[in-house]
């Protein structure tokens, strides 16, 4: 077995943009459900709206990508309002169900190839990446060492990934010091008695839907920028791998999504090529393509462990545990 | 050739041309260097990929619809300027690919000669065909002159209205359970989709990989979905209830099931998908303009025998009431003396059961069975047990009866790429109107 | 809870508040509240069905009554947190049916909850400071640059911390509010509702489920709030709880007002005693009330009636 080689996936796989993107996408989540006490199951409909509105304002339009960026956040705080409007006054229950299938609507959308001259339905879209490639300032050649190595467009990729996480992380922190955020997370802990002190509790949340999904979208953005917008990557098991992040990391810290998230791919990118090694060399009985399965019940299995026995995650503290039965 | 009992009338002098060409199978690298257009869907995520040439008296026929439906899989394309069109698969299982009809230029038919793998229907023809020992296979219709017969509305709408209360009634089936389970225990239980394909897979493993008799096979499927249900009370959710987890983390808690779950089934059966045999293609003639297939008939009779048993079971026996009271009130139901404890129990069980039961006779809708299938309906079975009012039996009834007629009947008017989409689009906008469900009470709600 | 809780100053009454002859629906000289033929049934019982009603302004009125009486939910119909079937009522002159809860307390009619609703996972301070009416970083583009909101946020820091020493809470300052128990979770509450500089207190079961040790300085701080120029209603179902503080008294049974009239007068009033004696004695559950009460109450008269009739 190249112990070599699995430790160097590992490592790589913490500066992937998916590593990236997921990390904003799941402070989003903080923001809804950390703070915000939403239960929002329907990241991954932001997330698309992020990939598909930055692809096709360029591929169909000819924006440039930074105003496809801002495209996405336009129709990411529209897509909030019309899940929000409805979805907002449920219970916590109904509202992960309305928000999943909102979610679900808008991939299938998307699929379908009713609108194939925009989206290109199953097949998604790609070649959208000039634009991007030529405000790199970086110029050609090979930068980084050991694990890290990349190319210009990778590094200016992950270049800006980064920098996109770290607004969001100062946004969210800016907000949650402030009393805006307190506001927020009274209507986390009783949104009645937060009314009773005069407060709109309503427009708070749509707020607050408004800003996570904002970071969703871009986090939609980030995971495309080097890639491809492909319609499958937007299913409900992406919002639940953006809560196995969250709950993992601590759902109301401001650093838990990233921990979460560096967590998250390292574990899968390693259990990625060790089982698959582990049954070539013999040691587990079933074949590498079954060992590769193997890591998604992991992840299962994970989640509900999270949130039995550690649910203010790894570095929540009891103090921030966020689940109150409503 | 007419292999379905619905009159068909057609020009008896078809003047009939062969006008199709074969596409080598290494023709693979020509395309593989065109960008990827309509004329091509998942050429490049799988390997086994079908091919064909659209031509009608020597020229290529552009925009021709092909549907290509197998193994859980559907793909749709058309034909590109040059009249070709390609479709990757997932798998190298046998495939129904349909050249609709209605995308023919006027004055054009497919012929159904010269190939006994072919058959019509009002949607156009469908061609099954299987891969050999390569990985492409070239199908080509042939095309002659003649007068398309249109189906009538009514018959169309006939049809649509047996499927979708077939498929209604499957999806009560399972609803039923989710909501009793709901009712009693307060857990929107995700993982209700595992339950499902539960049933399934433990009828293909007996049923076929053990090649036990179906009519062994099912009940035991059944029996045994029952067990997995009383084994997950007793190994997880009773000990959670009694932590006292809160609603919202026995939710996420059942999503972690659903993904682990799901993925155990795929470590086990891999990702295609299996036949149960005997799926019964044959079709019941003398109905008139109703289309049923004796499998689908069986299984529309199951679905009422156990839905009737059940609602007797919810309306007069001891246990059936004390349910209907723990749904109503659970403290107030436990102060009166039923134990709690062991109704939910049972209804863990039953709920286990109806839905192993409703994802037997979704292998025999889809047709197939497949690790992920039980949550392609999740939210299907989500919606029908909102809109009949959550933790409501009847109400889940109905709904599932509602969205079942509603997915199949939007297809009269909508790309069948989207049928979900009528009955999420239903669960939202009841959500918002009357979140309490259409036989639900306002005060559930609070 | 001992019976005869008094508080440790004995109070000024305030008299003369009603116009004419003493009866439920009584005319008041200054009244802060009316409210005409408001109604609410659930299913088919008849929760509320207030006929007319005038709550005297800068004095203490206590809404007494049975469990199931009605009063909680007239609370929350008054607050907005409910919406009644018929019936119209105003504050301070501006008409309020069909107003939202949070505007209701936006206009100076805070309320607080019988099942206390301190948000446990914020601190004392932070609870405190959410009281606040007006605060510029609350807005959410304000929020985002300091300079906006730090100098009102002191002034508020200031406020609440006195206001918490005048409630002895001054030590729990920075202690998350879950960890109160829960005579100083109802402290915490009105102390919280006090940052808005309320016109009405309305304090829903202020007693309930408070350790009789710290009964006498809830009484002494509901006076505090008198003479510092507020009106107070409250509710209680403990008519021996109120005799020492109220100056006016309201008597609900079964949705409807039985009595009104000072502490004395309605404690001898016939239709009083019949309201607590009567019909609903049986299922005098204790203190299980507040907003689950009623649904309880009517189940267990259903199910009492599915024994009876088997």
């Amino acid at each position: 077995m190249d112990f070599g080689f699995i430790l160097g996936q590992t490592l790589s796989s913490l500066l992937m943009p998916e590593t990236i993107a997921y990390a904003i996408a799941a402070l989003g989540l903080a923001v809804h459900f950390g703070y915000g006490g939403l239960l929002n199951f329907g990241q991954a409909g932001f997330m698309a709206i992020g990939g598909y509105g930055y692809a096709i304002s360029i591929l169909s339009f000819g924006f440039p990508w930074w105003a496809g960026i801002l495209v996405g956040m336009v129709a990411s705080v529209i897509f909030a309002l019309i899940m929000g409007l409805p979805a907002l006054r449920l219970r916590a229950d109904y509202l992960a169900i309305a928000t999943i299938a909102v979610a679900e609507v808008v991939r299938l959308l998307f699929q379908s190839t009713i609108f194939d001259n925009y989206t290109n339905s199953a097949d998604g879209l790609g070649n959208y990446h000039t634009s991007f490639r030529e405000a790199n300032p970086f110029p050609p050649g090979r930068y980084g060492f050991g694990p890290w190595q990349w190319s210009q467009d990778e590094l200016w990729n992950r270049v800006f990934g980064l920098v996109v996480l770290a607004l969001c992380v100062l946004l969210v922190w800016a907000l949650m010091r402030s009393p805006w955020g307190r506001v927020v997370r009274g209507i986390r802990e009783d949104e009645d008695a937060v009314r009773s002190l005069g407060k709109n509790v309503f427009a708070y949340k749509l707020q607050v839907l408004i800003v996570g999904g904002m970071l969703g979208t871009l986090g939609g953005v980030v995971m495309v920028l080097g890639s491809a917008v492909v319609p499958g990557n937007y299913l409900p098991s992406l919002t639940f791998y953006l809560w196995t992040i969250l709950l993992l990391g601590g759902a109301a810290t401001i650093f838990g999504p990233l921990a979460g998230s560096l967590i998250f791919w390292g574990l899968m990118s390693f259990l990625s090529v060790f089982l698959p090694a582990l049954s070539t060399v013999g040691v587990l009985p079933f074949s590498p393509a079954q060992s590769g399965v193997l890591r998604y019940v992991f992840v299962g299995l994970a989640l509900m462990l999270i949130v039995i026995y550690r649910p203010q995650g790894i570095f929540g503290s009891k103090k921030e545990l966020t689940f109150n039965a409503r | 050739m007419h292999n379905h009992g619905k009159p068909l009338t057609r020009s008896p002098k078809l003047i009939r041309t062969l006008l199709t060409a074969l596409i080598a199978g290494f023709a693979l690298a020509t395309f593989a260097a065109s960008p990827a257009v309509a004329d091509e869907v998942g050429t490049d995520e799988y390997n086994f990929i079908f091919s064909g040439n659209v031509t009608y008296q020597g020229n290529p026929l552009e925009d021709v619809l092909i549907i290509v439906e197998g193994g859980g899989y559907s793909a749709e394309v058309e034909t590109g300027a040059d009249g070709r069109w390609r479709v990757g698969v997932p798998t190298k299982d046998v495939y129904d690919i349909t050249l609709v009809e209605s995308t023919l230029p006027e004055g054009v038919i497919v012929s159904d000669e010269g190939s006994d793998r072919i058959t019509l229907t009002d949607r156009g023809a469908t061609i099954e065909a299987e891969f050999g020992l390569t990985g492409n296979k070239t199908v080509n219709f042939f095309l002659g002159q003649g007068e398309r017969v249109t189906v009538p509305f009514i018959d169309q709408f006939i049809e649509r209205l047996v499927n979708g209360l077939n498929f209604g009634l499957m999806l009560a089936l399972a609803s039923i359970g989710l909501s009793l389970i709901y009712g009693t225990t307060g857990i929107s239980n995700f993982a209700h989709a595992e339950m499902v394909t539960f049933g399934a897979v433990i009828t293909l493993t007996f049923g076929v990989h053990l090649a036990f008799p179906m009519w062994i096979a099912i009940p035991l499927a059944v029996v045994l979905s029952g067990l997995f249900g009383w084994f997950q009370d007793v190994g997880l959710w009773k000990p959670l209830r009694r932590r006292g987890l809160s609603i919202v983390q026995m939710m996420i808690v059942s999503i972690g099931l659903s993904l682990m779950l799901r993925y155990v089934y795929q470590f086990f059966y891999g990702g295609s998908t299996h036949q149960l045999p005997n799926p019964g293609s044959a079709r019941i003639d003398g109905l008139g303009p109703i289309v049923i297939s004796p499998t689908s008939l069986i299984s529309m009779g199951v679905a009422i025998v156990v839905i009737v048993l059940v609602a007797y079971w919810l309306t007069y026996t001891r246990t059936g009431k004390a349910t209907r009271a723990i749904s109503d009130n659970a403290s107030l139901a436990a102060a009166t003396g039923i134990d709690v404890d062991r109704v939910v129990r049972i209804i863990w069980v039953l709920g286990s059961s109806l839905a192993g039961l409703s994802g037997i006779l979704w292998a025999y809708f889809r047709p197939g069975i497949k690790w992920d299938m039980g949550w392609q309906i999740l939210l299907l079975i989500f919606a029908a047990v909102v809109l009949g009012g959550l933790g409501t039996a009847y109400g889940a009834l109905v709904g599932s009866i509602i969205v079942g007629l509603l997915v199949e009947i939007s297809t009269l008017w909508i790309p069948s790429d989207i049928k979900y989409v009528s009955a999420l689009t239903i669960l939202i906008v009841v959500l918002l109107f009357r979140p309490q469900g259409i036989l639900g009470r306002r005060e559930r709600i609070g | 809870m001992p019976a005869d809780s008094k508080p440790s100053v004995a109070p000024v009454k305030s008299t003369g508040l009603h116009v004419g002859k003493v009866a439920p629906g009584v005319a008041k000289v200054d009244p802060i509240i009316i409210a005409d033929n408001v109604s609410r049934a659930f299913g088919g019982l008849k929760a509320v069905d207030v006929d007319h009603l005038e709550i005297p302004r800068g004095a203490i009125t206590a809404l007494i009554g049975p469990n199931g009486a009605g009063k909680t939910t007239l609370f929350n119909l008054l607050t907005g947190f409910d919406k009644p079937d018929t019936g119209t009522w105003s504050f301070d002159g501006s008409g309020l049916a069909g107003i939202p809860a949070f505007k209701v307390a936006k206009l100076g009619q805070v309320r607080t909850f019988q099942l206390t609703k301190s948000l446990g996972m914020l601190t004392v301070l932070e609870n405190m400071k959410l009281g606040a009416k007006g605060q510029a970083g609350e807005s959410f583009w304000k929020s985002l640059i300091p300079a906006f909101w730090r100098p009102q946020e002191n002034e508020i820091e200031e406020k609440a911390i006195s206001l918490l020493e005048r409630f002895k809470l001054d030590a729990k300052r920075d202690d998350l509010a879950a960890s109160l128990s829960g005579g100083q979770r109802k402290l915490l509450e009105m102390a919280r509702a006090l940052m808005s500089d309320p016109t009405l207190v309305m304090l829903d079961e202020p007693m309930a489920g408070v350790n009789p040790a710290l009964t006498q300085s809830l009484l002494d701080h509901i006076l505090g709030l008198k003479e510092s120029g507020m009106t107070v209603l409250f509710v209680e179902h403990d008519m021996h709880m109120v005799r020492h503080i109220a100056d006016w008294v309201v008597v609900m049974a079964e949705g409807r007002i039985v009595a009104e009239g000072s502490p004395e007068e309605v404690m001898n009033n016939v239709a009083v005693i019949d309201a607590y004696l009567g019909s609903h004695l049986d299922t005098d559950l204790g203190v299980v009330t507040g907003r689950i009460d009623l649904k309880e109450i009517q189940a267990a008269d259903a199910a009492a009636k599915k024994k009876g009739s088997k």
